[in-house]
């Protein structure tokens, strides 16, 4: 434990910059979004370069047992797979990440998915829909289904992007579970979706503006005047 | 009332549809229907829980859930603290069972770093974890029954959860909001007499259960409200993706103890207690059993703590590589999961909780139509809901 001795010293990010983010991101805010993500999807070289630099002080006795500890994505392989990408080719990627399965698709493609894993792969447990935001990229959320089979015993996520203000289609009628799960990516992130039966806020009040869970949503951020018209008070805080 | 037998998905998502309370032209006030609030302020809504119930007279037709009253924003929260500075906010989701949220945390930080706990701190993990499932038990157990007229059981499970809360409180610290756990192991060395006291806890708790049991499982009123009370076929249960002792008492034998073992579970030896009817008595009758069982789990493994180091090789700074990850363990009220991206840094670039009273919650009004007021109160009871972790 006692190896890792150098602790705050190092800034985390690679290059800190300028604070482009948000008015209101504060200190942590802003150096978020500089290690994106998103590349870690083509390809796990940017996974190897953010590490090291930020440990190349430290002494390389302490790096050695870190370095093996890291894990890179590598192709899923499996009937399943096969079958998928015969049919959809480019439009799929099938990766695995710590034992963990998962298809990064198309947007296009999502309902014929998702139908077809629920009613031809028995995954009929919906286990989560949740998404996140990388406000530097181009289409600018990740929407990701998490799904469990009770036959196969298996669990495996499907991942989508989609764009600021796009719309998604709704899994409500694949698997009745998706109603409020949806509603509640509707609720934190803004992210629509089609056919849902009743597309509604369901943590926040119906009439709070502003969707908390985007990075430019400030920790302390909050719809003033819904509080000042609801609350009676100045401020929530 | 399965809607998933008639083969029609849409069916029962359009059940759980609103109720167009808006719609002005709807008649409500001149048939027999009528719209009330139950709660949020209701003793038997477990917290700030909201129901709005269409009735025909005491029957319900239809109900809506309104949540977020609680709402503090946990995943934001988190994206705002370190790895280690969010452990103990887990704890405030299900207040209940604070040690299940810690490691269920702690183990999908540990699997996203690669890093596992050494084997006597999985031991003691299990331990206290189990200690805290029988004690959630016993909190549900005391509310239900009160909620459905019997006061008696309240006095005798919270007597008897005190002597769990104190293991906690001698272990370290704290009662409820235990933050036991620590990412890569434990904290805290278990204190002398640790053992002695687990043990005699079982010896103590073994006849407490068969009191619970002779107070209520052949008491003629609980069955009378219980029985065929809140029924749910194992399809629907599983179309709504309703885990833990919800979906079991539906005669699914499902168990994330078992069927993707965590922690160490694959070591012990215990049964998956399931139901045949999915009603509120069966759901009952699978939560005391679990409480059993959890007591065999802990007698194995109370016997087993090896000996060596309670921390693995974990850096004071904890800093995940980049990458996604998906844990979720078997807590008292069903699947806990923690989806955990990492973007290199030492803050979760996003974290979600997928709360099982949240979804539990979602069968409610599949649960209740057809039935009468009061039965919502026990169907409220049944699910087993911490308001702290639906609202999040």
């Amino acid at each position: 434990m006692a190896e890792e001795v150098k602790t705050p010293a190092p800034p985390p990010p690679p290059q800190p910059q300028p604070a482009k983010t948000g008015p209101s991101g504060g200190p942590e805010g802003e150096k978020k979004p500089t290690a994106e993500k998103p590349a870690a999807a083509e390809s796990a070289a940017p996974a190897k370069p953010a590490a090291p630099a930020g440990k190349s002080d430290v002494p390389a006795k302490a790096a050695a047992p870190a370095k093996p500890a890291v894990p890179t994505p590598v192709p899923w392989t499996s009937p399943l797979v096969e079958k998928y990408r015969n049919q959809y080719g480019s439009g799929l990627e099938a990766l695995t990440y710590l034992g963990q399965n998962y298809l990064s698709v198309d947007r296009s493609l999502i309902p014929d998915i998702l139908r077809r894993l629920r009613e031809d792969e028995q995954f009929d447990y919906c286990v989560d829909v949740t998404a996140a935001h990388y406000p530097k990229r181009e289409k600018q959320f990740d929407v990701i289904w998490i799904l469990y089979s009770f036959a196969r015993n298996e669990r495996m996520r499907v991942k989508t992007q989609i764009a600021d203000g796009a719309s998604i289609a709704s899994a409500v009628s694949i698997w009745p579970t998706a109603n409020w799960l949806e509603r509640e990516v509707y609720d934190m992130f803004g992210i629509r979706f089609d056919g849902h039966p009743d597309l509604k806020r369901i943590l926040l009040p119906d009439g709070w503006k502003g969707y908390p869970l985007r990075k430019d949503y400030g920790i302390l951020q909050q719809d003033t005047e819904w509080v000042q018209i609801n609350l009676g008070i100045e401020s929530g805080q | 009332m399965s809607i998933s037998e008639k083969g029609n998905p849409n069916a029962l998502a359009n059940a759980v549809s609103n109720l167009d309370l808006d719609t002005p032209e709807k008649p409500y006030l001149d048939s027999n229907e009528l719209i009330i609030n139950m709660g949020p302020q209701h003793p038997a809504t477990h917290g700030v829980l909201r129901v709005i119930l269409k009735l025909d007279g005491e029957k319900v037709l239809g109900t809506e859930c309104v949540i977020g009253y609680l709402h503090r924003g946990v995943e934001k929260i988190a994206e705002n603290r370190t790895y280690t500075m969010f452990n103990p906010y887990v704890d405030r989701m299900d207040y209940c069972a604070a040690v299940s949220n810690g490691l269920g945390y702690c183990e999908a930080v540990e699997k996203l770093m690669n890093v596992e706990a050494p084997a006597r701190a999985q031991y003691i993990r299990v331990i206290l974890t189990e200690l805290n499932r029988i004690a959630s038990h016993q909190l549900w157990l005391g509310t239900h029954a009160l909620d459905i007229g019997a006061m008696t059981p309240l006095f005798y499970t919270f007597r008897d959860r005190e002597e769990i809360l104190k293991i906690f409180e001698r272990y370290c610290g704290a009662r409820l909001t235990t933050h036991a756990f620590r990412i890569g192991g434990c904290q805290y060395e278990t204190y002398a007499g640790f053992e002695k006291d687990v043990t005699n806890f079982l010896s103590f708790f073994a006849p407490k259960i068969d009191e619970y049991e002779a107070l209520l499982t052949t008491n003629r009123i609980w069955l009378e409200r219980t029985k065929n009370v809140g029924v749910i076929s194992a399809a629907d249960a599983i179309a709504l993706g309703v885990t833990g002792p919800v979906l079991r008492a539906s005669g699914v034998k499902w168990d994330l103890r078992k069927a993707q073992p965590y922690a160490n579970y694959s070591k012990f030896d215990f049964e998956i207690p399931i139901g045949e009817n999915g009603d509120t008595y069966d759901r009952y009758l699978v939560r005391m059993e679990e409480m059993r069982q959890s007591m065999r789990i802990i007698e194995q493994a109370v016997g087993g703590i090896p000996e060596g180091p309670i921390m693995g090789k974990v850096p004071k700074v904890i800093k995940p590589p980049v990458g996604e990850i998906y844990h979720s363990i078997e807590a008292p009220k069903g699947e806990l999961g923690y989806f955990i991206v990492s973007d290199g840094s030492t803050q979760p670039y996003r974290l979600r909780v997928r709360p099982p009273s949240f979804v539990n919650l979602q069968a409610l009004d599949i649960m209740v139509r057809g039935l009468l007021i009061a039965d919502v109160v026990a169907v409220i009871g049944t699910i087993d809901i911490v308001l702290g972790e639906v609202d999040r």
